[in-house]
């Protein structure tokens, strides 16, 4: 197949000019800024996903330090409210959910044999805008009335009502995040579904392509009702609309209902592709093929298609009726069956299998533990009689950290030291990417397990201060976060020291693991598969 | 398989986009939806927002229902509003008449809204108003009082398990929101 032809596959719009910048590369800035490149898109994501993770950071170092002890030491209550807030949103949009794109943009070209991915320029602007979003969303913070300080939820009527004349910005930038979600999430299923190799059927995919593209559907589907819900609150603030406020014939419980159809669909897309990335990586360390190819597909499609169905149980407080609370109550616990397919499907694999610990099996392993208990604290919060105790404490915000921080953000550190050598072409220094895992995974522990504890007795979420009795777990669990935070420092020098360079990678540095990517010499080249590959 | 042709990533790309606008158009569609159900099901406290009409029923004296009114104002409502009684024992099928005061405390006109909730939410689609101040706005002068009549009747078919409603008013402040048809309250008392 000659080069004009594939071009012209990949964008009919701009055929003539596709080729005349084909083999052009510009160098400097331009390069980045111009790009169609799946491998420095991917880049970009990562590298701005990591700033975004030290800015989220830098803010819970602002929380727990005003946390290390009771009483208002450090902080303004409206700013540690800020600080909450935004570290929500920039965790959940600004490092999570780029590193995914990112690790898409990067790994899916290659593990489907295609050379690029199907969307380029789409590609490159759904990037693009990010920096602009965040932008937006961080310079709301200098603002007189500061920025958005209604917790990442923003519910009504704290968003519309009771919020700081910023909220447009707030509102914007949430707009251009869900834009960039969707163009991106386009792209993946285009590429998916169009540019797969010559004889890779749906059931040889990867399975992170496949917990990816299902993912993507899921982002296709709620991106725009979050986009929605935010233009409710942007219209109820300021054009006097009352889709929240009861005064006009509104309901702001209506908010809840609106926001989590969003919003728990929104906790799977950030925790599919982790699987797909643990699905990668448990084989290749054990030498042992996956366990249950087939099932974790459906799995995954059914964790998705029940995700549409489990909303309100973040609001069995609101005063729903008993029906609805025991349906939704079922449903929820029904997902644990097809992530319990998943978690003994790792395990299984495991079993008897030659292990050998290098750093991404070492994350994976703890990602596989931790992101159970996570999941059991889910099952103990969708309970709910005992909800009614749980409900908003520190034992939800310790949830929701093991599966995001010990689960996703454990399963990117994962797939970073396994594809690293790919990328860079150097092997990363094994010895402190172990001190890294270890640094962090008992700091982790420290930082999030006695939130159980606190929560358990009664320790509200969202608080700048709090009852005495709170004093001492609260310091552990600062130390803890201190201690979690600075260890990512020695992530980033273990990065920038692979990409200065090291000892030279081979094509396939992990002797266990499969998948085109591997084909590939390292680092990879510009352009992926020029010619796709044979799929056997 | 063959390397795509630009047709199909393009109609790849409209069913895509077309999903995104149309989700775009059902996070509106929840909003009349919501309601639709909420009323339907008599869930989540809602009461009707129109006034029902009383057919002579047969009066159930074998059960009392206690019927508790609660008053609230919303801070930015310079409004006192409390029920005329806490508190009151009714026959299901019976037509009840009680009253609200409300006495404006501010120097200018002022138009406020009261927006019913009943509670326990299954109860409320058997709490029927055949005559309600909530379902106007109510203007008030300056300094001047009004008694808000309310007449309402309990549907016989109110489950057993029920044996007291509440009936809850949130009175807001629309005076800036360019209220309509607002029915003016009697003259200072």
């Amino acid at each position: 197949m000659n080069t004009t032809t594939r071009e012209a596959n990949m964008d009919a719009a701009h055929i003539e000019e596709s080729n005349e910048h084909h083999e052009a590369h510009p160098t400097g800035i331009k390069r980045w800024l111009f790009t169609t490149n799946h491998k420095d898109i991917g880049t970009l994501y990562l590298w701005f996903s990591f700033i975004m993770f030290l800015t989220g950071g830098a803010m819970a170092m602002v929380i727990r330090a005003e946390l290390f002890q009771p009483g208002l030491q450090l902080v303004e209550p409206n700013f540690f409210n800020q600080m909450t807030t935004v570290h929500g949103l920039i965790m959940v949009f600004g490092a999570v959910m780029p590193a995914f794109t990112g690790l898409a943009n990067w790994l899916i070209p290659m593990m489907i044999g295609a050379p690029d991915m199907a969307l380029p320029r789409m590609n490159n602007w759904s990037f693009w805008i990010l920096p602009f979003a965040f932008t937006i969303l961080l310079s709301s913070l200098f603002m007189e009335g500061g920025g958005p300080n209604f917790g990442w939820t923003f519910y009504a009527p704290l968003s519309t009502t009771y919020s700081p004349d910023s909220t447009a910005l707030f509102v914007f930038s949430i707009h251009i995040m869900g834009i960039s979600s969707i163009m991106g999430a386009i792209n993946v299923v285009v590429t998916i579904v169009n540019m797969r190799a010559p004889g890779m059927s749906w059931m040889k995919l990867p399975l992170f392509v496949w917990t990816w593209l299902i993912t993507a559907f899921l982002l296709i589907a709620v991106m725009p009702v979050l986009a929605g819900v935010v233009t409710m609150v942007l219209t109820d603030k300021y054009f006097g609309t009352s889709f929240f406020d009861a005064a006009g014939g509104g309901d702001p419980v209506m908010f809840q209902h609106i926001f989590w159809f969003f919003g728990h669909p929104e906790v799977y897309i950030m925790i599919l592709p982790s699987f797909g990335i643990i699905s990668a990586i448990v084989p290749a360390f054990s030498r042992k093929r996956l366990f249950g190819y087939s099932s974790m597909v459906y799995a995954t499609a059914s964790i998705a298609i029940l995700s549409f169905l489990v909303w309100a149980h973040h609001m069995f407080t609101t005063g729903m009726p008993v029906f609805a609370e025991l349906f939704f109550m079922y449903c929820t616990m029904l997902i644990a069956v097809p992530t319990g397919v998943k978690v003994f499907n790792w395990v299984a694999t495991m079993w008897r299998g030659s292990l050998s610990f290098e750093t991404p099996m070492l994350f994976a392993i703890a990602f596989i533990i931790l992101f159970t208990i996570g999941g059991f604290s889910g099952l103990m919060l969708a309970i709910t009689p005992v909800d009614f105790q749980y409900h908003d404490t520190y034992f939800v915000v310790a949830h929701f950290h093991y599966v995001l921080v010990t689960g996703a953000i454990f399963s990117i550190m994962a797939a970073a030291y396994y594809w690293l050598p790919k990328w860079t072409g150097h092997m990363y220094d094994e010895k402190l990417g172990k001190l890294h895992f270890w640094c962090s995974v008992i700091s982790v522990n420290v930082l999030f397990f006695p939130m159980h504890f606190l929560g358990l007795a009664g320790m509200p979420r969202r608080i700048p201060d709090y009852a005495i009795q709170f004093a001492d777990v609260n310091q552990i669990v600062s130390i803890g976060g201190f201690a979690f935070g600075l260890s990512q420092f020695i992530f980033l020098a273990l990065v920038i020291k692979c990409i200065k360079g090291g000892e030279k990678a081979p094509a396939k540095p992990w002797d266990g693991a499969e998948g085109l990517e591997w084909t590939l010499p390292s680092p990879a080249p510009y352009h992926s598969f020029s010619t796709p590959p044979e799929v056997k | 398989m063959s390397r795509p042709s630009a047709t199909s990533n393009r109609k790849l790309i409209i069913w895509l986009m077309t999903g995104a606008i149309g989700m775009f158009g059902f996070g509106f569609a929840l909003v009349p939806l919501y309601d639709v159900l909420c009323e339907q099901l008599g869930i989540n406290g809602k009461t009707q927002s129109t006034a029902s009409t009383y057919k002579p029923m047969t009066i159930d004296t074998s059960r009392v229902i206690t019927v508790e009114f609660m008053a609230n104002i919303q801070q930015d409502m310079p409004w006192e509003f409390t029920p005329e009684v806490k508190r009151m024992q009714v026959h299901p099928g019976e037509l009840v008449r009680t009253n609200f005061n409300a006495k404006s405390l501010a120097l200018a006109t002022t138009v406020g809204q009261a927006i019913p909730s009943v509670s326990p939410g299954q109860g409320a689609a058997y709490f029927n108003k055949t005559e309600c101040f909530c379902f106007n706005q109510q203007l008030l002068a300056a300094q001047s009082s009004a008694a808000l009549p309310l007449i309402f009747y309990v549907d016989p078919d109110l489950p057993d398990t029920i044996s007291t409603l509440t009936l809850s008013y949130t009175l807001y402040n629309i005076t800036d929101k360019g209220y309509v048809g607002a029915v003016e309250q009697g003259a200072a008392k």
